[in-house]
């Protein structure tokens, strides 16, 4: 009886007319990724699925948002995770999935967590994080060169 | 943007060599740069206190003929007033030809490089960077040995924060067959960015130990550190690392008779001072070596020549 209701059981999340949905983040990082691109300062409609089964990648996190995307929060997304992809959705269909790259630099999405670094002090500054290694996505800040780690 | 040094690999090979030939130039004819920098200022701008880093920089500046300004700690300076980096440059900026700055927050220097008219140098953010001593150390071994290439390099202490250690190591990988032999407690091992990332990853010989004498022997030259208590947030770490290594006359005994012993400065209790008259022991005139060394770059920054004419 249980399992036959878990059968049963699937979760419903209303198609977006006009926006983006955010695929494939890595399971645990899609409030990460909320927070982190600002969608929590939004007035539209935002839904954050984690742990939805991906026959990928076993486990998965998506983000739909109604309101289109800027060519400005690709760059953060493809930062912010890597396995990450974004559909383009116009009048309730998919129009386009952008190819994601690594930004050259991250100005003001995440703050150097060095206690040492002078933007630790000097709050004025723009946190600015430089792709310092394409392979690895390895970024560093722009002051002090810490490497950012995830998480 | 005025060429700028915040971290010794902002020169290449070349002008690192450039720079030690104009270097012993100078030591050898002083007079012919007297007055390179006649009418010249170089600002000394020093948020906290390093009196051997400020008064090379000023002797350098003097010697070439400018004149020197600035303050020795943040209380004496505009920060005390909550004034930011950015805008104290660009207002020494007014003032000035060129700048030295010494700020305990790592990266401030790069922060002011990026909003002076002028040339600034970093004299030491914090742990990160202090591209004038490595100067002073290439010129030092460049000076007394002649060559990098093939030397068997030792450097003991705190090799974990020893940003000077860091930097040196960066420096010397670009020179032929350096070996290198780090000696240090298992506390104070070098990081895995140096380690793994550019040793292991260049193939660049080095082994690892905890024991100076074992090793002595086979030394070109030795870098003694100190264990700074200001890279601790535990003072009883500190206490327990700080007297691993003391050099003294037995253990030079062991060493080869042109091995040569670097220090950055200032020592505390780690070379003892009897060994201060053994002729291998190098490290007060690594000071001098490391004013000729920021002669020539003031030069090069402030792009001066010497005089034609002696």
């Amino acid at each position: 009886m249980a399992d036959n209701k878990r059968a049963q059981y699937k979760l419903h999340v209303g198609k977006i007319e006009e926006g983006f949905v955010i695929d494939h983040i890595q399971p645990g990082n899609g409030m990460r990724i909320y927070r982190d691109l600002g969608l929590d300062k939004l007035d539209c409609a935002v839904a954050i699925i984690t742990n939805a089964i991906s026959m990928k990648m076993g486990r998965k996190d998506m983000i739909k948002v109604e309101m289109p995307l800027r060519e400005y929060d690709l760059d953060i997304i493809a930062f912010l995770d890597h396995s990450a992809t974004v559909d383009i959705i116009q009048n309730g269909e998919i129009i386009d999935r952008p190819r994601m790259e690594l930004p050259k630099e991250i100005k003001n999405v995440i703050a150097c967590k060095n206690p040492r670094c002078i933007t630790s002090v000097e709050r004025e500054l723009d946190q600015i994080f430089v792709l310092t290694d394409a392979k690895s996505g390895t970024y560093r800040c722009r002051y002090c060169e810490t490497k950012f780690r995830q998480g | 943007m005025p060429r700028c040094i915040m971290s010794p690999l902002d020169l290449t090979v070349s002008e690192l060599d450039d720079l030690m030939r104009i270097a012993m130039d100078i030591m050898e004819k002083p007079e012919k740069y007297a007055h390179a920098c006649d009418g010249k200022i170089l600002a000394t701008l020093f948020y906290e206190p390093s009196t051997r880093t400020r008064l090379s920089f000023e002797a350098a500046m003097l010697r070439l003929g400018g004149k020197t300004m600035g303050f020795h700690s943040a209380d004496s300076s505009s920060a005390a007033k909550g004034e930011t980096v950015a805008d104290t440059i660009r207002v020494i900026s007014q003032f000035a030809d060129i700048c030295a700055m010494r700020h305990p927050k790592e990266g401030a220097a790069f922060v002011a490089a990026e909003k002076a008219g002028i040339p600034v140098i970093n004299a030491g953010d914090g742990g990160h960077q202090h591209p004038t001593q490595t100067l002073t150390d290439l010129m030092t071994i460049k000076a007394l040995k002649g060559h990098f290439d093939d030397l068997t390099v030792g450097m003991c202490g705190d090799l974990k924060f020893g940003r000077t250690v860091h930097s040196l190591i960066r420096a010397l990988v670009r020179y032929a067959n350096v070996k290198f032999i780090f000696i240090s407690p298992g506390e104070l091992t070098l990081p895995s960015y140096i380690r793994d990332d550019l040793l292991i990853q260049n193939n660049i010989a080095f082994r690892e130990v905890t024991k100076l004498e074992d090793v002595l022997p086979s030394l070109d030259l030795l870098y003694m550190t100190r264990v700074q208590r200001e890279r601790f947030f535990n003072e009883e770490d500190y206490v327990r690392l700080k007297d691993f290594y003391i050099l003294d006359k037995k253990k030079m005994e062991l060493a080869g008779k042109d091995m040569l012993v670097l220090h950055p400065l200032p020592r505390v209790n780690e070379i003892a001072t009897e060994v201060d008259s053994d002729p291998r022991a190098v490290y007060f005139e690594q000071v001098r070596y490391g004013m000729y060394i920021r002669m020539a770059l003031i030069l090069k920054l402030l792009e001066v020549e010497a005089a034609k004419k002696q």
